[in-house]
């Protein structure tokens, strides 16, 4: 099965993004027991049994194993700051951020169709100069332009949506959903451009396929062809792009979390490194990474589903 | 990152011209090859007015303590959130400081962090792709794995854990961000160089007896250099937008020096009573990065050697 042949470099990926992301975060300047102790209490004494409690002293690959072996098992260790344990965090602030993140990639999604296929089938008319235009100038905008902008507009003019703060699903659904729109629209409008200028290339390329023709020829209808008959052999690309843009949403929701101040693993992050909280820099890293590594992954599988070239060893010509 | 996103799978040429003109969808659609054969021909005014436009922005950066602008540390008390006029022509920020000055200085950060970057980043990542792309086999597969793994990281994450622990001068953090970027040119530059080595100029030049020293230096070179830089230029853009993220986060060149991320974030607080604060700042990035897009795009589109399959 295709999914079992892809496991072996799944697994050898995320290894090595844990060795990176341990790597990262040990071998930089800067003793942590430092860090923890601050320079007023760092005695000599003082910073060797903090060493020694985190074992710093032992040789790399020793600390690597003990890590990972913990990190496998759920355990991250604790906070420096808050001696809150880091997996617990983790597991608080990650549905916020896949709610924030999932959302953005439906709006783009089901703003970037639509208008990427109009663009298609429209190739080269004013409407798909209109369209082709917007989208380029909107790759210009970054997400925390977009956020300050709609923050004006639908916080501070229109009155309607919150400008910052979070309310928990489980609370009020509604006030939640409107807590999440702000922060989920501001990562979608940069990621709907990309959708739609790919999209629109893909598709062009598709409806000058002899089976377009031929289905032209057979009398069925526009509409038909477009949605049964063009969008699944265009949609390989925005597939995988949709994918490798998870790494851009994770990415921005750094920012867009801190700025809607939004509890989400982003912020966390953004907090962890901006106190040097070692081990929970390290854990969130990871576990951003690994989520990412997998997202990339399924979307490896789905485009097989889409593809079954791909799963058959006779791979489409452009990846 | 909002890179534009490589032109995946062109048109397939040739296919278009035998159809009949009355089939609506794809005559329609055949049209589309049209406005790319028009822009090889020239560049049109757009691409000059960003052109021009980046032009300014380097004189800015470049001259910004020659250019007759005011100081843009010294705050005008009396004058804070100025709306633009004849005293302040672009207004003042919270603190009264003069903001056509303190963009002019911004330019600078925002200019030396791309250009270093942007300059690692190609170099460094260019020369990897084209051995990689070049001399294939095992040494491909070894490079091309340790790239892919450093891509599995979400840029702004590494970067974040990077600047954290190592620091935040202008020098180290277009370091960091060159580094960060080489996979990327090097993913460019393997793509370029494989089309590249195909081509029969490349084939004569074996066939007349060149080394691969000369076979890279004459041949493959010259060809990979053109489209790496046009997608530099698109690069410059992120790292522009990267290190106004990064102002906006608290982690970009120590305050008070003008960087126009922190103008942007500074001038958040005042959103209310004085938007034009963070307005300004924001319409020069946003023209900034649009430039580069403009521009890089379409140097990219002329000298694509391969519709682009990355």
């Amino acid at each position: 099965m295709y999914v079992l042949r892809r496991l072996p470099s799944l697994i050898a990926t995320l290894l090595a993004v844990s060795i990176l992301t341990f790597l990262m975060t040990s071998l930089l300047p800067g003793d942590p027991a430092l860090q923890i102790l601050g320079a007023e209490n760092a005695t000599p004494e003082a910073i060797a049994a903090v060493r020694a409690e985190l074992s710093l002293d032992d040789p790399l690959p020793v600390r690597y194993l003990h890590w990972i072996g913990d990190a496998l098992t759920g355990d991250f260790g604790r906070s420096y700051r808050t001696n809150e344990p880091v997996s617990q965090a983790i597991v608080e602030r990650l549905p916020v951020t896949a709610e924030i993140g999932l959302l953005a990639i439906v709006i783009a999604l089901a703003i970037a169709i639509p208008v990427g296929m109009l663009s298609a089938y429209r190739a080269g008319t004013r409407t798909d100069k209109v369209i082709s235009s917007t989208s380029f100038g909107l790759l210009a905008v970054p997400n925390f332009m977009v956020a300050i902008l709609l923050i004006l507009i639908f916080a501070v003019w229109l009155g309607v949506l919150p400008a910052t703060g979070w309310v928990n699903f489980t609370d009020n659904p509604v006030q939640n959903l409107r807590s999440a729109l702000l922060p989920a629209l501001s990562l979608a409008i940069a990621e709907m451009a990309v959708y739609t200028r790919l999209l629109r290339t893909d598709m062009i390329a598709t409806l000058q396929q002899d089976f377009v023709t031929m289905a032209r020829v057979k009398g069925v209808s526009n509409r038909r062809i477009l949605f049964r008959h063009a969008l699944r052999p265009s949609s390989f690309s925005l597939l995988t792009v949709a994918g490798v843009q998870v790494g851009a949403i994770i990415g921005g929701s750094v920012v867009i979390e801190t700025l809607f101040a939004v509890p989400g693993v982003g912020r966390l992050l953004l907090e962890a490194v901006l106190v040097r909280d070692l081990l929970m820099v390290q854990g969130v890293a990871l576990v951003i990474a690994v989520s990412y590594v997998v997202v990339n992954f399924t979307v490896d599988i789905l485009y097989s589903y889409l593809d079954p070239r791909i799963s058959h060893g006779r791979s489409a010509a452009r990846v | 990152m909002s890179t534009p996103a490589p032109n995946l799978g062109a048109p397939h040429p040739g296919v278009t011209s035998e159809l009949a003109p009355a089939d609506g969808l794809i005559a329609e659609t055949s049209a589309a090859a049209a406005p790319g054969k028009k822009r090889k021909r020239g560049f049109g005014v757009t691409f000059w007015l960003a052109t021009v436009w980046l032009v300014v922005v380097l004189i800015c950066a470049v001259f910004a303590n020659l250019l007759p602008v005011k100081d843009p540390l010294v705050p005008d008390v009396l004058n804070k959130l100025a709306y633009p006029g004849p005293e302040h022509w672009l207004g003042t920020d919270g603190l009264g400081r003069d903001t056509l000055a303190r963009l002019v200085h911004g330019a600078r950060v925002s200019v030396t962090i791309s250009v270093t970057a942007v300059a690692i980043g190609m170099v460094v990542g260019g020369f990897i792709g084209i051995i990689a792309g070049f001399f294939r086999g095992k040494l491909e597969t070894v490079l091309m794995t340790i790239i892919n793994i450093i891509l599995a990281f979400p840029a702004l994450v590494l970067l974040l854990v990077l600047l954290a622990f190592v620091g935040r001068s202008l020098v180290v953090i277009s370091l960091i961000v060159g580094f960060l970027s080489i996979p990327i040119y090097t993913r460019v530059a393997r793509a370029t160089t494989l089309a590249v080595a195909e081509r029969e100029f490349v084939r004569a030049s074996r066939t007349m007896g060149a080394k691969n020293s000369r076979v890279l230096a004459r041949e493959i070179l010259p060809n990979v250099v053109l489209p790496v830089a046009a997608f530099g230029l698109v690069a410059m853009g992120v790292v522009i937008v990267l290190e106004g993220t990064l102002a906006f986060l608290g982690l970009s060149v120590q305050q008070p020096a003008p960087t126009w991320g922190g103008m942007i974030f500074d001038g958040k607080r005042y959103l209310s009573e004085a938007p034009h604060v963070v307005l300004i700042p924001s319409i020069a990035m946003f023209l900034t990065v649009l430039s580069l897009n403009l521009v890089g795009d379409s140097l990219r589109t002329r000298f694509d050697v391969r519709g682009s399959n990355l």
